[in-house]
């Protein structure tokens, strides 16, 4: 069994009148720690259950596929190159939305402010500039693929104005 | 039917509400989770879990068949949806019903009747409420005639917009030709759909809805709620009731949200969502959310109802369980949404792990939250980690309940916005009650100064 709300109010409320400050309870499937504090009460909770999986073999594939997203750092600075980083942890996108064309490919001749991707982070879209004048040389990274914050995007060779 | 087993589409804070109140009945529960989420508290609290899918939620919550399929597998009777991803999903009740699941939600005829912005305002015209001025317009000699009409300012809505987005404000009459065609070819571009509608623009206005429950015969309120306190269209900050409203328009609008709810035979929960004019004390339909709402707890505070019992109930076949005159009110209640975001750094969200996870508890305070020490916080989902939900006899005990309730709130590892809603309580304006939906902008402004 768990506790509800409702349970873990009903203990305050016999606590609250006694002389204790703290109560531990732990069975197998939780571990609640009550604490006063300023007039008042903190709960800190830790579920310790497992997942009850069913089913559990039709879902190998789609496990297969998620480490293979999984990003990956590329070697770092390349000689002359300058990189283009993600701004945040996210899944980086290399259109405006799915089916349009990228927003730039390797060739492509990007300003400081050019937009060259999108990482997307809890459910808000974050446009990513170059940063940098130049042409594309690499794309390190797929479309979709999550990429954690400084990860390398792509690499510019720099073009002198 | 009596339901024996559902399959809680969804997750986060909400899977483990639903999931509370199967245990409360005797239902097995069986949360369907992405490989995000295969491994974290709401997974570890349902009676089983089922993968549906990789993280991307386009691919696993998002996915009718992976949850339809899911439901099946985990032999449940019926499927709650919770809010957001598939919970007013045509295609999914369909879908429900031809494989005989049932869907805790209403029928399809009347998700199809509120999904589509335009035609809920035909329907809350007809069950006689009062709706913004304005409607659709395909050409600028019409959208000047009816703007002439309404008066200007005017907005231009895309019909497939939402959530602020697709929406232009009109000033100047000789700007309306132009702004008409840029309004219509981005709707194109973003929606598939570049229908438009026009509206008067309510330069004071508040975000006040009424809860709504029916059973196909029979709909009544459970009173209303503000929800005024919003950043870009995402609420911060709900309280029942809506505070300081006139008498008369708290009790028009409660009649007003449960005659659209009998206009369409209304079955489950629903909100109906007004905006409220504060200069000139009129209030207008704005939409019906067909489902349950994140800030559900303040109306269960105040009505001591549990509505997911009550959705259940009601999907499995039973008849309202109370009288309009039974529903009492008492009190005051008020939800902070605790996220992962910085808000001072523009509300940057902050995905990351968990370390420590303190809440508040106590007589009057209730956390709905998914979150423990070593909780990881994707970065695939939205960004809300817990609700502090606060009761008290009324609205300035729940504020300062609600103060030390923050305090005691301890959340390390990821940012948090905690310190935002420490500061809005103190605020003069929000203790007054009554804040438009621009206080929260003109806070942060007046922060930055």
């Amino acid at each position: 069994m768990n506790l509800t709300n409702d349970d873990v109010e009903e203990i305050i409320r016999a606590l609250d009148s006694s002389y204790f400050n703290e109560l531990r309870l732990k069975t197998e499937k939780f571990d609640l720690y009550l604490r006063r504090s300023q007039a008042s009460w903190t709960q800190e909770m830790h579920t310790l259950a497992s997942p009850n999986l069913i089913g559990d073999s039709l879902s190998e594939s789609t496990t297969k596929v998620d480490e293979k997203t999984e990003s990956k750092q590329p070697e770092g600075e390349v000689a002359g190159l300058a990189v283009v980083k993600a701004p945040m942890v996210g899944t980086f996108y290399r259109a405006p939305k799915p089916g349009a064309p990228p927003f730039v490919d390797i060739g492509s001749i990007v300003g400081e402010h050019t937009v060259v991707g999108i990482v997307e982070t809890m459910k808000l879209m974050n446009s990513v500039s170059a940063g940098i004048s130049g042409r594309i040389v690499e794309i390190c990274v797929l479309d979709g693929q999550l990429v954690e914050a400084e990860h390398v995007l792509m690499r510019v060779k720099r073009v002198d104005a | 039917m009596k339901i024996r087993r559902i399959l809680v589409a969804n997750r986060g804070e909400i899977a483990v509400r639903i999931i509370r109140t199967c245990r409360s009945l005797g239902i097995g529960a069986v949360l369907a989770a992405s490989e995000a989420d295969i491994d974290a508290v709401p997974a570890r609290l349902a009676d089983h879990a089922i993968r549906i899918g990789p993280a991307k939620s386009t691919e696993s919550y998002l996915n009718v068949n992976a949850v339809i399929e899911a439901a099946k597998a985990a032999k449940a009777d019926a499927i709650h949806p919770g809010y957001g991803f598939l919970s007013e999903n045509v295609r999914l009740a369909r879908a429900c019903s031809e494989r005989d699941i049932i869907f805790i939600g209403p029928t399809e005829a009347q998700l199809e009747a509120v999904g589509d912005k335009l035609r809920a305002r035909r329907h809350a015209i007809e069950a006689g409420l009062p709706v913004v001025p304005g409607g659709p317009v395909s050409s600028s000699t019409e959208a000047e005639a009816l703007a002439e009409k309404i008066g200007w300012p005017i907005l231009v809505k895309a019909v497939g917009g939402g959530g602020g987005r697709g929406m232009k404000l009109v000033a100047d009459p000789k700007r309306l030709p132009q702004t008409l065609e840029l309004a219509m070819a981005e709707a194109e571009a973003a929606f598939a759909d570049s229908r438009v509608y026009l509206e008067r623009f309510v330069a004071s206005g508040r975000h006040v809805e009424v809860q709504i429950i029916g059973d196909g015969d029979n709909v009544i309120h459970l009173g209303d709620r503000d929800c005024s306190v919003q950043r870009r269209y995402q609420k911060l900050i709900e309280e029942a009731p809506a505070p300081g409203l006139p008498t008369k328009v708290t009790a028009a609008m409660r009649d007003a949200a449960v005659a659209f709810g009998r206009h369409l035979k209304y079955r489950s929960l629903g909100t109906v969502e007004f905006l409220y004019d504060r200069n000139r004390e009129e209030f207008y339909f704005l939409e019906t959310n067909a489902r349950i709402q994140v800030e559900h707890p303040v109306t269960e505070a105040i009505t001591g109802l549990d509505l997911v019992a009550e959705q259940i109930a009601i999907a499995e076949g039973h008849k309202l369980r109370l009288r309009q005159d039974e529903v009492k009110f008492n009190g005051h209640a008020i939800e902070c949404r605790l996220n992962a975001e910085d808000w001072t750094r523009d509300f940057r969200p902050m995905p990351g792990i968990v370390c420590t996870a303190v809440f508040p508890a106590g007589p009057g305070v209730r956390v709905d939250t998914h979150i423990e020490s070593g909780s990881r916080v994707p970065p695939f989902y939205d960004s809300l980690l817990a609700k502090i939900i606060v009761h008290d006899v009324d609205r300035s005990a729940v504020i300062d309940r609600l103060k030390l309730a923050l305090a005691n709130c301890d959340v390390r590892g990821v940012v948090t916005n905690r310190d935002m809603h420490v500061a809005v309580l103190t605020q003069p304006d929000f203790v007054r009650g009554g804040a438009d939906t621009a206080y929260f902008r003109q806070f942060l402004e007046g922060r930055e100064v």
